[in-house]
């Protein structure tokens, strides 16, 4: 099964440089137009750290995480993605980087015209892999987060939760070395909640980079016994490392 | 040709990765149907510049290789400058033959003007040598001089006053018809990129979605550019040859006029089937211009 890291791991490669994060934020800044949302903001996501990032409704977390992905260019500051500067990458690299990181949206983002199965592949088609050869694997995902009798569906068809767990299974699929999950669990009853976290933490246990955002702290107080997770939190437009009081 | 087999790959390759796009069953006939009419009407106008064409090849040459020298003399000199033409003309490189007309012959030409009984011989009638020229042809100028240095009052007709007007107008249309395709494939290059510019437009969710998974541009232009190369050769394919079934079944053959020339001869007709891959071309072009352009204001 392809949730080890076996492609193009920056784990490994990180070895030489252990300090090294596998994301990089330098002194980064970002406005959508009127007054800063993010200021001098600066994280290091070291390869196999498990980061939770929260912060009231609005704070940019959405923003934070899109930068982290480069769907967004911050207004300022420095972003470097596996030790490549994201301002010095043309758009075929900032393709490659990004099927090195696997993202589940807030809004999961699918194609709607293709069923559940075929969503799940795209990462393989569009890095010209062949979904077919990996039927296996594919298969093996859906049961992993217990989708396999859903895989003829469309995406609309979907519960929010189903939905979920399908954008997860799309963020792994291409055996990224960083996940980042935008309200992985913003959909789902808590015992859903609690399988989403169990599947992103035995992520986590395969060597994974993992970094969730989320505004529910019952979710991150039940992930504190289980892995040694980070807590962030952006207040006043900085990004805090919170501490004992959750 | 590298473009070439750029696009045959590209109709051959992965159809899965055809399928990120959704289908888009309207415009899909549409651009078909437009890539049809215009491979249709390009047919037409490379019938009418090959028919254009050798029309005026024909003109020109069963016109060039006949010609005729008039001589109006007083009645003391016209066997003097008849003989005088006549030497000139043996003498003439280009001409195969030369003799005067009888004066039977001048009646039978008269004729049809002047009724049977026309008293040719009493009539102060010019003297009329008939020259044939060879495949070389003469040079009428040089002749000319010749003439009026031995014969004064010899004119040379050689047709090429009334047949250069015509031959004139027959490469113009040749031209007109030539200027026509280029249009037709103008305005079908712009068809296909306003069809493509709707179509990226309406994907713009799906295109935004590729590129956060990981698809390079080139794999995102793929899915466009593979759609509408294809409708483009299948719209040309059956528009060619409906409109070379269409010339082929024109009325009318073997009379002169041009109307009933218009068509295709021999190798003409296989000019025709360079339309189809002709237009898939300009629509793998059109749809790859529109793609990257629009792919450049996605991150
Ligand atoms: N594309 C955009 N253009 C302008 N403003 C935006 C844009 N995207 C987000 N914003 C604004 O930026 C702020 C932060 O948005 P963001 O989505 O990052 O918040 P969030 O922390 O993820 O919130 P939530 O917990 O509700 O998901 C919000 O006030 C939002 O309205
Ligand atoms: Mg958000």
């Amino acid at each position: 099964m392809r949730l080890k890291p076996v492609r193009g791991s920056g784990i490994t490669r990180a070895g030489t440089k252990a300090e090294r994060g596998v994301i990089e934020l330098d002194n980064v800044s970002h406005s959508y137009g009127d007054g800063d949302l993010l200021s001098n903001v600066s994280l290091t996501l070291a390869p196999g750290a498990f980061h939770f990032l929260t912060g009231p409704s609005g704070a940019g977390k959405t923003t934070f995480l899109k930068i982290c992905y480069a769907e967004l260019l911050p207004s300022a500051g420095g972003v470097r993605l596996f030790g490549g500067d994201l301002r010095r990458m043309d758009r075929d690299q900032v393709a490659r980087t990004r099927r090195r990181i696997g993202v589940v949206h807030q809004d999961c983002r699918f194609l709607d015209h293709l069923p559940l199965i075929d969503n799940i592949a795209l990462p393989l088609l569009a890095a010209g892999l062949d979904p077919v050869s990996e039927r296996d694997n594919i298969d093996e995902l859906l049961n992993w987060v217990g989708l396999r009798a859903r895989a003829g569906a469309l995406p609309p068809e979907l519960s929010g939760g189903e939905r979920q767990r399908a954008a997860l299974a799309r963020a792994v699929i291409m055996a990224p070395d960083v996940i980042l999950a935008d309200e992985p669990t913003g959909n789902v009853d808590w015992d859903m909640s609690l399988r989403i976290l169990q599947l992103l933490i035995e992520l986590n246990r395969m060597g994974k980079t993992i970094l969730i955002a989320t505004h529910d702290l019952h979710l991150i107080r039940s992930a504190k016994p289980l892995v040694a997770a980070r807590v962030l939190r952006i207040k006043d437009r900085q990004l805090h490392l919170a501490g004992a009081d959750l | 040709m590298n473009g070439a087999r750029r696009i045959v790959r590209l109709l051959r390759g992965d159809p899965r990765a055809g399928q990120v796009v959704p289908p888009s069953g309207f415009t899909a006939r549409l651009t078909q149907f437009t890539s049809g009419a215009m491979a249709f009407l390009a047919v037409f106008a490379m019938a009418l510049s090959f028919s254009a064409g050798h029309l005026a090849e024909r003109w020109s040459q069963a016109l060039a290789r006949t010609a005729t020298v008039r001589i109006s003399a007083p009645e003391g000199q016209m066997e003097a400058q008849t003989i005088a033409v006549l030497e000139v003309l043996r003498t003439t490189p280009g001409v195969a033959s030369a003799r005067p007309m009888s004066l039977d012959e001048q009646r039978a030409l008269l004729e049809p003007w002047f009724g049977p009984d026309l008293p040719v011989e009493t009539l102060p009638l010019p003297r009329m040598v008939e020259l044939t020229e060879t495949a070389e042809g003469v040079d009428a100028e040089a002749l000319r001089l010749r003439l009026a240095g031995e014969a004064p009052g010899a004119v040379l007709d050689d047709h090429t006053r009334w047949r250069r007007p015509l031959v004139r107008a027959a490469d113009r249309l040749r031209g007109l018809g030539w200027l026509s395709i280029g249009l037709i494939g103008a305005a079908m290059a712009a068809m296909i990129t306003l069809a493509a510019n709707s179509a990226l437009a309406a994907n713009a969710q799906v295109i935004e979605v590729l590129r956060l998974i990981g698809a390079r541009d080139s794999f995102i232009a793929r899915a466009f550019v593979r759609r509408f190369t294809r409708r483009a050769l299948e719209g040309a394919a059956i528009g060619t040859a409906l409109a070379m079934l269409a010339v082929a079944f024109l009325p009318g053959e073997g009379d002169d006029g041009f109307l009933s020339g218009l068509g295709f001869r021999g190798w003409d007709w296989l000019w025709p089937l360079a339309l189809p891959p002709l237009a898939a071309f300009v629509a793998f072009w059109a749809t790859r211009f529109a793609a990257f352009r629009v792919l450049k204001g996605v991150t």
